[in-house]
């Protein structure tokens, strides 16, 4: 009997060039191509400095929070807060500023730093409370976020009353928000900074393992002895202190706290995760696709500005855009 | 090396466990034997801390544990395979053999150390299997063989072993079994649960027999007879596990001609099928013989042939039409397919009669009617707890497969078609089915049987088909269906030899 092959029993097939491609991120690169290469045809300014450090700027500011996305959703969950979190850091920074510049008017660095720091501070905590809720008390992460999302809103639009707080001091402005170093703005760099470091977390170390078992299957997870309570707190709280980290990066370059920016952010960053290929199930993703895909939306919308699309209709832009992405790769891919 | 004291488990008021002790000495295979919901999942999994036992206490090389974790329990060398995998689908067989347990230099993973070390230990037990392929693309089989690797990779001191063959061939059973052997001469305490009997017999060395969530007892297994195992485990001598049926062949209900599948499962497949008689279809897993009853029921879609039911040729079988037409077909996997889990058994049972007039009002459905006619096959069919108001999920396999069995006689159906009907459930449940299938032959209808459990085939079925590599390739009839008979035909032998013998 033993020895009577059974099909079905060898080594899987090897994948398929189709599925090879569609795993290294190669439909949301042609998608990040044909965008730039038609927007150039159209519209040749579009490669121009001037174009591409704001296309790159604002390209930084939907990267981050979409990496926050991204770790979250890679356990399997959902992070709707962002946008409330880049809001309230934003008017934490200005009023921060504000504040300790009567106290210690010449010290430029340490009052950005307190200012990051208070960031942080509440982004953890954010962070702690949407992890906690979701890993601890088993809630759907969809309604935690949500619901602190709205809690988190409303805080910041009771204590500005929706007007802008002027107060950030000028050298903030000037160093993270216009500065360059080699012809680069600093924010970019940081941009840059943070999804290489992501990539590294993912793939050399275990912490980035784990958050992928965790998202694949919770059960065989724990079975396996990751962590699990602690692994989902810390993809929160990464992803709030993400947020929180381009609300303050984003005051320096609007020059005041803003309770009303990020609005849209939890849509835009979920449509980056998931064209980047991040699975809305959990247990996929990978942060250079993700970076990709906030490419490319940016420069959707930086073509639809340069061709004077009106806002409104970039808005309707964006949901067409999404559900075309989620379709190619779907009938792509055919998976059942 | 391994004592479990007074370990009780309850789960919102059921009780799971009460009072069992259990003990694993170094070098022995300790065999757990029950049917299922008779706790053994239940005590191997406060062994290794999936959860908390209610009362009681684990010690693990004489230190006490009022609780267990699974990181505990591994870093005290308690090693599990459990049935359910704990291999996250997304991740490589590489990276699920380590999870929770990486090598790292410093801070990093240290990548190249895991790939030999996983390369050395796949050689070790013999098991091919690519490091790199995604867990979800394994076969349950593959799935299992990276479980036990991964198991014993951490070289662990006790080994809980929840079944392990049940998706082996014989050839990668055999593997396992050499693997255990090593094992135990190296000293490692092994727990096995398998339903087994001739395993059990080869392999272990003390059996713990529980029931109803109690212990019933330790023996030695050389001193103790398979009878007396069994009636151990059921509580009462097993008596005829198979019903004598009297068979009466009457008109043909089913003709199947010359049927092949769209996908190729199924190649030029012909059957007939008579009122009053059991028919059974024999062959490996793969061989068709599913494919083969889903295209009867339409779920396959056919590309050549024909069904006939009742002399009537069906020209797209389809599930609605052949419901109508009297013919009712269970699926083999009742989660996925057969029932919705989460709604409760009496509109599992009622699902596919919603048409019936007697279960309608005009367009509302007459849910009290529906209770008083749910009632009654439930019954018949000992549902254990009879409470139909109770979400499927809530009651365990047998009984789970017995809510789906009772749509089947809200409606007098004239032919029946079995798709694997007992399997993962227990001898208890087992018979019932079989009581089922007895009464609903004896009535006067058509049973086709397709099961990979030979014993059921031979006592059960009045003829046999065997499928081999997509079609059939024998019919046994009277004294032919004996086992050695069917397996023979298992691999393919060509039908004229049979005949010549």
């Amino acid at each position: 009997m033993t020895s009577i092959a059974v099909s079905g029993v060898s080594a899987g097939p090897g994948r398929s060039r189709r599925e090879k491609f569609i795993a290294q991120g190669g439909i949301v690169l042609t998608f990040l191509v044909i965008a730039a290469v038609g927007t150039y045809l159209l519209e040749p300014r579009f490669i121009n400095r001037l174009n591409i450090l704001n296309l790159l700027r604002n390209f930084s500011f939907l990267v981050l929070p979409a990496l926050a996305q991204m770790v979250v959703m890679t356990t399997g969950g959902f992070d709707l807060s962002v946008g409330a979190m880049v809001a309230i850091s934003s008017v934490l920074t200005a009023t921060v500023m504000l504040y300790l510049s009567s106290v210690a008017p010449d010290m430029p660095i340490a009052l950005s730093l307190a200012a990051l720091a208070a960031c942080l501070l509440v982004g953890g905590l954010v962070g702690f409370v949407n992890g906690f809720l979701v890993a601890v008390l088993k809630l759907s992460p969809f309604m935690v976020t949500l619901a602190t999302a709205s809690m988190i809103t409303g805080t910041t639009l009771y204590y500005t009353q929706g007007i802008p707080i002027y107060g950030v001091i000028q050298q903030f402005s000037d160093g993270l928000g216009r500065g360059q170093v080699g012809g680069i703005p600093i924010v970019v760099m940081i941009a840059v900074a943070v999804t290489v470091g992501l990539v590294v977390l993912q793939r050399q170390i275990a912490f980035g393992r784990h958050l992928y078992a965790v998202g694949s299957d919770l059960r065989s997870a724990r079975l396996s002895g990751v962590a699990i309570v602690r692994t989902t707190i810390a993809a929160y709280v990464i992803a709030s202190c993400l947020a929180a980290t381009t609300g303050y990066l984003m005051t320096a370059r609007l020059g005041s706290g803003q309770g009303t920016i990020g609005a849209t952010l939890a849509l835009e960053t979920i449509a980056a995760a998931v064209i980047g290929g991040v699975s809305l199930r959990g247990g996929i993703g990978r942060a250079e696709l993700v970076a990709v895909a906030a490419l490319f939306l940016t420069v959707t919308n930086n073509a639809m500005n340069l061709l004077k699309v009106d806002s409104r209709f970039q808005t309707l832009m964006l949901g067409i855009i999404l559900i075309a992405a989620l379709w190619i790769e779907r009938s792509l891919s055919r998976r059942k | 090396m391994l004592v479990g004291q007074n370990l009780s488990k309850r789960f919102e008021g059921a009780i799971a466990l009460e009072a069992v002790d259990f003990d694993l000495r170094s070098g022995e295979v300790h065999a757990l034997l029950g049917e299922n919901g008779a706790g053994k999942s239940t005590l191997i999994n406060l062994l290794v801390g999936t959860f908390a036992p209610s009362t009681g206490s684990i010690e693990i090389q004489g230190r006490s544990h009022a609780s267990m974790s699974p990181s505990l329990a591994s870093e005290l060398g308690v090693a599990a395979v459990f049935q359910e995998f704990s291999l996250p689908p997304d991740l490589t067989v590489l990276e699920s053999l380590f999870l929770g347990r990486e090598k790292r230099r410093g801070f990093l993973l240290d990548r190249r150390g895991m790939r030999q070390e996983a390369e050395q230990l796949l050689k070790r037990l013999a098991f091919d299997i690519d490091l790199d392929q995604q867990v979800s693309h394994l076969t349950r089989a593959q799935k299992q063989m990276v479980e036990i690797a991964k198991a014993l990779r951490t070289s662990p001191r006790v080994l809980i072993l929840d079944e392990p063959t049940a998706s082996l061939t014989d050839g990668e059973a055999e593997k396992l079994f050499d693997a255990i052997a090593q094992l135990k001469r190296a000293g490692v305490g092994i727990v096995y649960v398998s339903h087994r009997m001739s395993e059990i017999r080869n392999l272990s060395d003390r059996v713990t027999v529980l029931r109803g969530g109690r212990k019933i007892g330790t023996v030695n297994t050389a001193e103790v007879s398979d009878e007396g195992l069994i009636e151990m485990m059921v509580g009462r001598p097993m008596g005829q596990l198979f019903p004598e049926i009297s068979y009466a062949p009457g008109k043909v209900a089913v003709q199947v001609r010359g049927l092949s599948t769209v996908d190729g499962a199924v190649r030029e497949a012909s059957l007939v099928a008579k009122a009053g008689e059991v028919v059974g279809l024999a062959g490996l897993v793969g061989c068709g013989r599913s494919e083969l009853c889903r295209a009867i029921f339409g779920l396959t879609s056919i590309k050549d042939g024909t069904v006939e039911l009742f002399g009537e040729a069906v020209a797209r079988p389809h599930p609605h039409s052949m419901l109508e037409r009297g013919l009712c077909y269970f699926p083999p996997d009742r989660g996925a397919e057969g029932l919705a889990l989460s709604r409760p058994v009496r509109e599992n049972v009622t699902m596919s009669s919603l048409d019936l007039r007697s279960l309608k009002t005009g367009p509302f459905l007459d849910v009290l009617r529906e209770r008083r006619v749910v009632r009654e096959p439930l019954q018949e069919l000992k549902l254990r707890p009879l409470s139909p108001e109770s979400p499927v999920s809530s009651f365990s396999g047998g009984n789970q497969q017995k809510a789906m069995l009772a749509r089947g006689l809200i409606k007098d159906y004239e032919v029946y078609v079995f798709d694997e009907p007992t399997v993962g459930i227990d001898v208890g449940a087992k018979s019932d089915v079989y009581q089922l299938i007895k009464r609903l032959v004896e009535r006067g209808a058509c049973v086709i049987l397709s099961t990979s459990e030979l014993p059921e085939l031979i006592n059960l079925s009045s003829r046999i088909y065997v499928m081999h590599q997509s079609s059939v390739v024998a019919e046994l009839h009277g004294d032919e269906k004996s086992e050695a008979a069917v397996l023979s035909h298992y691999f393919g032998k060509p039908a004229e030899e049979r005949r010549l013998q």
